[in-house]
């Protein structure tokens, strides 16, 4: 029988073959077809982008089974579909219906505001959203195989996925620059178990792959993620509520593989059309990356 | 020797980690300018194969590294590399590179419920690690194609002249012998 940790292994493998790419969230199988022609490494299968979402307001939930299947059916790279924090029998649905990865996500309404999915159940991969270090190890040690940032879904606004991925990388460095006899403390601070604690003080990253996720919408914010150390991007609603998705989202891809590249992005950020409108952090009404901490 | 890694988007740090372990100096290609730099061989990591290729071209470095693969530069590829060295893909009109004659099957195990670990013989070498992510195989060689590797009857390893290319991920394990192979074929020919 396969060993539970050779599963863990190969899914968070999955996760390093989508490094230096950009996942899009498509809600109809042209969709898919635009995200994979214009160099999507993944797409996320949804009824609805985050920002469809905020707007209609009311319960949101896993996406129809059949919608998923089609996108499946339009693509050959990776599908991934959402499932409410801590509603494991969605989870088991997608698991049936053999998606790539599971993002347990806080996009969704919570279906439960104490417990986490056990993703350790689990032979798919699963991604969390994180604000900080002890979210993501807390996730990891629950199972996911991948981290992004939570940012603020559906908002175009880049602040918070910068917070996010800033916490983060000042909580590793901290981490790294403890003495040994400091980790115990430290993971008893951040509520997880010692040895994920140890794994960052010694390799200062984390185990898993970490993307950014919540905001962006433009090439310089790729670019900007990017340079503060994610290894790749997840774009929501960035590319199908702007003007031209296709120009958007090919660009998209270009500023995360060459992120360091100004006069580049500057030529891929020419002629966009239209961004989406976003919405400001002081506007916001519902604070997503509040749900499952 | 410096070895390129085409770095534009997949596990390109994996093979840089292993050329650095082995000593190799190496340099990443992102974009069109770095060709010009110097380099004796390649590696074509995993990763997406339509977004290597889409980005292969947009950069503008389709036509030059094709051109120089054609000309026998050493090429390691692995996963997503293999579809791009592939002459024919199964169910697609076009290939990329159509340097290395024969057909792959893209996703070929299926979805990544059907992802493995396994340990098997690649030729010249004995038993290595072999970790395939929704990996390919190679479904039909020409004649003149050395086969290096089968796991279930499936071929995923083969070679053919100057060119290695293998259906898993050498890079994910720590086994580095499949990067030696290829780098003691390359100072056997120099």
């Amino acid at each position: 029988m396969e060993k539970v940790t050779e599963r863990y292994e190969l899914n968070k493998q999955l996760a390093q073959m989508l490094k230096g790419g950009v996942i899009m969230d498509v809600t109809t199988p042209e969709q898919a077809k635009i995200a994979e022609a214009a160099g999507a490494c993944a797409v996320m299968a949804l009824e609805r982008i985050p920002a469809d979402i905020r707007a209609a307001g009311g319960v949101s939930r896993m996406s129809d089974p059949k919608l998923i299947k089609k996108i499946q059916d339009a693509v050959s790279i990776p599908v991934m579909a959402k499932c409410r924090i801590g509603h494991f029998a969605e989870a088991q649905i997608l698991e049936a219906l053999e998606i790539d990865y599971i993002d347990e996500s806080e996009v969704l309404s919570p279906a439960d505001d104490i417990y986490h999915i056990n993703k350790r159940d689990f032979k798919v991969p699963f991604v969390c959203g994180a604000k900080d270090l002890g979210e993501a190890l807390r996730r990891i040690n629950e199972g996911a195989s991948m981290i992004r940032t939570k940012g603020e879904p559906g908002t175009g606004d880049i602040i918070q996925a910068v917070r996010h991925m800033r916490k983060m990388n000042s909580e590793i460095a901290r981490i790294g620059s403890m003495r040994k006899d400091e980790l115990y403390e430290a993971a008893k601070q951040l509520q997880v178990p010692y040895n994920l604690v140890e794994y960052v003080h010694e390799n200062l990253r984390l185990p898993v792959v970490n993307f950014a996720a919540g905001g962006v919408a433009t090439p310089a914010d790729a670019s900007l993620m990017m340079q503060l150390g994610a290894e790749g991007v997840f774009v929501g609603s960035g590319i199908f509520k702007s003007g031209n998705p296709e120009k958007r989202a090919s660009a998209i891809v270009q500023a995360v593989t060459n992120y360091t590249d100004a006069s580049l992005i500057a030529k891929l950020s020419e002629d966009l059309g239209e961004a989406m409108v976003g919405i400001n952090e002081q506007e916001i009404q519902l604070i997503m990356a509040e749900r499952g901490i | 020797m410096t070895v390129a890694v085409l770095a534009l988007q997949g596990a390109f740090i994996e093979h840089e980690q292993v050329l650095n372990h082995l000593g190799v100096e190496h340099i990443e290609l992102r974009q069109a300018s770095d060709l010009k730099k110097t380099f004796d061989a390649l590696i074509l990591p995993g990763g997406e194969s339509t977004v290597q290729s889409l980005l292969l071209h947009e950069q503008n470095m389709f036509e030059p590294l094709k051109k120089r693969i054609e000309d026998g530069m050493p090429v390691l590829a692995t996963c997503a590399g293999l579809i791009l060295l592939a002459s024919e893909i199964e169910g697609q009109e076009t290939s990329h590179f159509a340097t290395l004659p024969v057909k792959v099957r893209r996703n070929a195990y299926g979805r990544q419920l059907g992802s493995f670990h396994t340990e098997s013989e690649v030729k010249g070498i004995g038993k290595v690690p072999m970790t395939f992510i929704r990996a390919p195989y190679v479904s039909e060689t020409s004649p003149d194609v050395e086969v290096l590797a089968v796991v279930d009857n499936k071929i995923v390893g083969v070679r053919y002249n100057s060119q290695f290319a293998y259906a898993f991920h050498p890079e994910l394990d720590d086994n580095t012998q499949i990067h030696e192979l290829f780098l003691r074929s390359i100072s056997a020919k120099s």
